[in-house]
């Protein structure tokens, strides 16, 4: 028998707004300018949302910060901080609690000027005591420590994660809409300025502005609105460490767990799925989440990616907007690589367009590989 | 109010490290249930979840588990290394290895802990270790 809550919400609407540079403006009100096209895309209205799902880098408390400035006053709030992957993790409790009756129209949100307002990484993070007298670079550091980890331990080569760049590259050429859109080589990836070995320049996101919202609606009424409803069909949640020191094995992370939830919940494989969506903070992140939800066996995640593996007309593909490395990273990316997935599956992407998808994938990240949350979606025809 | 529970009575474990350290002492909290030492040092077990912990001094001989080379230009101090070590005992740690190039920083190699007072407050690094034949 599947899950109750399989099924049980759809998204009807999504927006983004001031993705790349927006300047002179504050996180919220970026964050209420994709509100503001999310909900004319479902054809609702402010007044409708009675379900608050937020996090921010900004507002200490998030949730009331949003809606005080959106004038609204949600009937259920939730503002559960897992860093980048919060907003793929909302998900789970805006289907929870539309499906128990707590809200009927859930609004999940983000908004960050990180880029004009001077590039540096906004945070609310306690010092991690223990790591500050050794001044690690945060977060670069702690992935770089895990990039090398999994070269010592599978051969993984820079070409390998220079291929993940290059591939992002080329999706985001057929992204109009994508920040970084320059012909880009494995040999650029490889001579860009080194910053934590082994992780050079072209190996991290970008630093951008950007704000995303999508509204979920129980599957009930999702087929009053203008756009083809995406479904939830299942979300997993899982962390195992906050700072990178306590990470088990720095090869394998919690989406061993997240993807197996999720999965279990959605009554899927990953043979199931036409598109995928992965938090590519840094080129490790892709190679890592690729082997830990399982397609690809652990330590052959750097054959997978390599030479086009996941650019357009590979083997699968992956981060089709051309992820956080080419096509938008406003300090937390969870809430985009959501709406791409749902962008896919309604149709309509032009050139990057995936042929017919029916089941998405979704993993975000959050912290230094510590929360990982793996969401599958589907059209009607999954359901 | 101070804890009526003897387990839990003086100061909290960040402190008791520290002033292991000024002492010239590099000890962590080892269980007396499962055996396992642990870091950061916490009040419970982190491997079985008992409160039955007991500090112990460490052998200081480890092996880099990952390492890092983080770029700085020269005028700011030059490159420096950022190490995961996997202690004798079993725990891991942020650290430095010293004593050797930065970039020549190997995963797997043994290294040997000492106490850098250099700072505002004692810290662990370490250094490789002779080979013994």
């Amino acid at each position: 028998m599947s899950h109750e809550l399989r099924g049980s919400s759809a998204i009807v609407g999504v927006g983004l707004a001031g993705c790349g540079e927006a300047p002179g403006r504050m996180p919220l009100d970026i964050l209420a300018e994709a509100t503001h096209n999310a909900l004319d895309d479902a054809g609702l209205k402010l007044s409708d949302v009675d379900g608050l799902f937020t996090g921010s880098s900004y507002h200490f408390m998030p949730t009331l910060s949003t809606a005080e400035y959106l004038g609204i006053k949600p009937r259920f709030s939730d503002g559960s901080m897992v860093g980048g992957s919060s907003f793929v993790a909302h998900t789970l409790n805006a289907a929870m609690a539309i499906k128990n009756g707590l809200c009927d129209v859930a609004l999940i949100c983000y908004g960050s000027n990180q880029r004009t307002a001077g590039g540096k990484l906004a945070t609310m993070s306690e010092q991690q005591i223990y790591e500050a007298p050794y001044k690690p670079r945060y977060p670069i550091s702690s992935y770089a420590l895990a990039a090398a980890r999994h070269m010592h331990q599978y051969g993984t080569t820079r070409e390998q994660m220079a291929d993940v760049a290059v591939a992002a590259r080329q999706w985001a050429q057929l992204n109009p809409a994508a920040f970084a859109r320059d012909d880009l080589t494995r040999q650029d990836v490889l001579n860009s300025r080194m910053i934590s070995d082994p992780l050079s320049l072209l190996d991290c996101c970008l630093v951008t502005d950007g704000g995303g919202a999508v509204i979920m609606v129980s599957s009930e009424r999702a087929k009053d609105f203008p756009n083809k409803p995406v479904y939830l069909l299942g979300t997993g949640t899982a962390h195992w460490h906050r700072q990178i020191t306590q990470m088990p094995d720095l090869t394998t992370t919690a989406a061993v767990d997240s993807g197996k939830r999720a999965f279990a919940m959605a009554g899927l494989t990953k043979d199931d799925v036409d598109v995928v969506e992965l938090y590519d903070a840094f080129t490790i992140n892709t190679i890592l989440f690729l082997e830990d939800l399982g397609f690809c066996a652990k330590g052959e995640g750097g054959a997978f990616v390599e030479n086009g593996g996941i650019a357009p007309g590979g083997r699968l593909p992956v981060n089709t907007n051309g992820g956080g490395l080419s096509c938008v990273h406003p300090g937390m990316y969870g809430i985009f690589i959501l709406i791409e997935a749902i962008q896919q599956l309604r149709g309509g992407c032009g050139a990057r367009q995936v042929k017919d998808p029916e089941i998405a994938l979704v993993n975000g990240n959050g912290g230094v590989l510590s929360s990982q949350v793996t969401t599958l979606l589907g059209t009607e025809a999954t359901l | 109010m101070a804890s009526s529970n003897p387990k839990f009575a003086g100061p909290g474990p960040d402190q008791i490290y520290l002033d292991h350290l000024r002492q010239q002492n590099f000890s962590l909290p080892k269980c007396l249930s499962c055996g396992e030492f642990h870091f950061f040092p916490r009040v419970v077990c982190p491997h079985c979840g008992s409160y039955d912990l007991e500090w112990q001094a460490l052998s200081g001989k480890a092996e880099v588990y990952s390492t890092t080379t983080i770029r700085r230009k020269p005028e700011r101090g030059g490159n420096y290394n950022v190490s995961l070590i996997t202690l004798e005992e079993g725990p891991r740690l942020m650290s430095r290895v010293e004593g050797i190039d930065p970039e020549l920083v190997s995963i797997g190699a043994k290294v040997s802990a000492s106490i850098n007072n250099e700072g505002d407050e004692p810290f662990v690094v370490f250094t490789p270790m002779q080979e013994s034949k």
